[in-house]
């Protein structure tokens, strides 16, 4: 059992509303993360999946600490990251490191590729010029570029070949833990495959552990050892990805997956159309936030007085498979 | 009653068959002339649609999907790009010697379009039942009544929720896949006959996707719409289509119906393609195609994918394949299909 690396502990971020200019009063809040709790191992990949405004971004950026929690702490090896200042927050921000989305505008276009890459190791650690050349020219042999691509600007290279840039300046610093937020959905479905199996590779040649966020169900299982399931706010249901994907059990993730589209003409399966949109996270459902939608507790209406009122507890029902649902309990 | 499903789907199928062809597309060439010279955007490319039918264009970014669907809207981007030759012909009337003038008339009647991002195709400074009574207006004058009545009964057709409350909404009011049944509901306002959905779900959620999808087939099959489905996501066709065809540089590389071709996929670059998606119920390791499609204003002569393939002889670098049938109704343009394949030396390029 590889040891844990990252602890998120009841992590709360509410953002306020306010109204009128002079006098802002707080009339609502937007509960974007509600008390999640999940840990990331040494060298393992926790896949984080959810609809859009479920709270997977914001999730993100209270690690990297752009923003502060409500409440609750997220802890590298065991220490407070809210602690850390001066050198120490240098120190963590060489230790957790960002690959977005869309490598057309997460890639400065001013600058060579070599500062780009190099960036986080000037700003957050002392180099010498011939260090940070050598460890350019390392990383980027790890991703499977050239090095004499290195004075090259961001527009001289394709997509799949930014995103590798992109993965080269996290990888420069020796991060412990890479968020990879939407690493490849803005790539083209033939170049997909081979940044994937770059960041496979990368893990298993160095022993970096991922926090995945994607919408694609079938890249989390791919890369996942770990998979949560976000909704409105919250993980509904968290569990190793082989058990998630064999046996899901939440009446959402069950959902979510039979959208997920067929793989064959012939596929026939149950797919459950939900009704409705996700509701407002300023307002958030009573109870359970999935009730409204729920089909289950929709044909029940003895459960449905339960869901709309009572809260579901995580609740362990065995291979470390946890799901916050009352037809469990 | 309950209605089996695979059963109406089988139905369909056969009604298909002797129904009428309403779009054809013939040897169709859009270039665009630049400094750099001619790229070659949509470079022979000959399909054809019957009624009610739905066509998949399967392809990457930069394939010539979506120039090829301008092309048949007559939005090529001009004076850069032109349709060189060939001919679209839209019940029986060519559609390329049409004057702008004509294609407005045509435009909405008879062929419409969804666009990809439903954020930026709706006019955020107007209300969402004005947006529909212009597209009804298109081709039909009607009193400011019979309008009003007939865009909640056009929004209702979408199933859009409460479409009297809806009418004076502004776009910025809806969520995304709402907007896009707006957006569907002004695409076939004007009862046209050919659809064409350039990756209308991309933007939205995957569970909204799936009822945007079902949609689209309720309304197919009510209308008997035919439909064009742009896409690079071979599970929206698996879902969707009747027929497929993959596009590379330009260019068709292979067409058939939807089962041949999942079943039996033959040219290397649709294979490669379907092997290179991650899927739910496997975790072996992906399958990775080397390299990037040629740029398309310095085309190789012979096939496109030459530099790519993994079964390269020298023949596919000099000459470009003609289309091949290894079984009928199943189009490719491979050498490998080719009977003198197989008898031609093995000399593989490396």
């Amino acid at each position: 059992m590889n040891n844990e690396l990252l602890k998120v502990d009841n992590l709360t971020k509410f953002f306020p509303v306010t109204k009128g200019l002079l006098l802002m009063k707080t009339v609502g809040q937007v509960q974007a993360v509600d008390h999640i709790n999940f840990s990331i191992n040494e060298g393992e990949t926790l896949g984080l999946v959810g609809e859009s405004g479920c709270g997977k971004t914001t999730t993100t950026k209270l690690i990297l600490r752009l923003e502060q929690p409500t409440d609750g702490a997220v802890y590298l090896n065991g220490q407070d990251i809210q602690e850390f200042s001066g050198d120490a927050l240098k120190e963590y921000r060489t230790q957790v490191q960002a690959v977005f989305q869309d490598p057309w505008s997460s890639l400065s276009p001013r600058m060579k590729v070599r500062d780009l890459i190099s960036e986080s190791l000037i700003v957050n650690r002392d180099v010498t010029k011939q260090e940070k050349n050598d460890r350019v020219a390392e990383v980027m042999d790890q991703v499977g570029l050239h090095a004499d691509q290195a004075d090259l600007y961001p527009h001289e290279f394709s997509g799949g070949q930014r995103q590798r840039i992109a993965v080269a300046s996290a990888l420069a610093s020796y991060p412990k833990l890479i968020i990879l937020d939407e690493p490849v959905s803005a790539l083209d479905v033939s170049i997909r495959a081979q940044v994937m199996n770059l960041l496979v590779d990368l893990q298993q040649q160095t022993g970096i552990a991922f926090l995945l966020v994607a919408h694609n169900l079938a890249t989390v299982r791919y890369m996942a050892h770990q998979t949560a399931v976000m909704y409105l706010g919250q993980i509904i249901e968290y569990s190793p990805t082989e058990e998630l994907y064999e046996n899901p059990l939440h009446p959402y993730t069950k959902a979510l997956f039979s959208a997920a589209l067929p793989a064959h003409p012939d596929d026939q399966r149950e797919e459950t159309i939900l009704t409705g949109e996700v509701p407002s996270p300023m307002n958030p459902p009573k109870g359970c936030r999935f009730h409204p939608r729920c089909p289950i507790a929709n044909a029940d209406p003895k459960l449905m007085a339960r869901c709309s009122e009572e809260i579901p507890v995580p609740l362990n029902v065995g291979n470390n498979h946890i799901v916050n649902c009352h037809l469990y309990d | 009653m309950q209605k089996d499903p695979q059963l109406a789907k089988y139905m369909a199928k056969d009604n298909m068959t002797s129904k009428d062809t309403v779009l054809e597309v013939n040897d169709l060439h859009t270039y665009f002339f630049n400094r750099r010279g001619i790229t070659k955007a949509v470079d022979g490319v000959s399909f054809s649609l019957k009624e009610g039918e739905t066509l998949g264009i399967v392809g990457e970014s930069g394939c010539g999907k979506t120039m090829t669907a301008l092309s048949l809207l007559g939005l090529i981007p001009k004076p850069a790009a032109r349709i060189v030759s060939g001919e679209i012909l839209l019940d029986g009337e060519d559609l390329v010697q049409k004057s702008a003038k004509e294609m407005q008339e045509i435009r909405g009647k008879k062929i419409s379009m969804i666009l990809q991002d439903p954020q930026t195709s709706l006019n955020p400074v107007f209300s969402i039942g004005n947006q529909v009574m212009e597209a009804l207006g298109v081709s039909h004058k009607f009193g400011r009544k019979e309008m009003v009545s007939r865009a909640i009964d056009a929004l209702r057709n979408v199933r859009v929720a409460a479409p009297e409350r809806r009418m004076s909404d502004y776009p910025h009011q809806m969520s995304g896949g709402m907007k896009q049944r707006v957006i569907g509901a002004i695409a076939i306002s004007s009862t046209p006959k050919v659809i064409i959905a350039d990756e209308p779900t991309t933007a939205l959620d995957v569970t909204i996707q799936l009822q945007y999808l079902e949609l689209l087939r309720e309304i197919q099959q009510e209308t008997g719409l035919a439909i064009i489905f742009i896409t690079h996501d071979f599970g929206i066709v698996a879902r969707m289509c009747d027929r497929v065809a993959v596009m590379y540089a330009g260019r068709i590389i292979e067409s058939a119906d939807v089962r041949t071709l999942f079943n039996s996929p033959t040219h290397p670059y649709t294979q490669a393609l379907m092997e290179s998606v991650p899927r739910m119920d496997r975790t072996d390791r992906l399958f990775a195609i080397e390299g990037q499609p040629p740029a398309l204003f310095a085309l190789p002569e012979g096939c496109r994918f030459a530099d790519r393939c993994s079964h390269v002889r020298e023949r596919c670098s000099q000459e470009y394949p003609p289309i091949l049938q290894p079984e009928t109704g199943h189009d490719v343009s491979c050498w490998m299909v080719d009977q003198t394949w197989d008898q031609a030396p093995q000399e593989a390029v490396s």
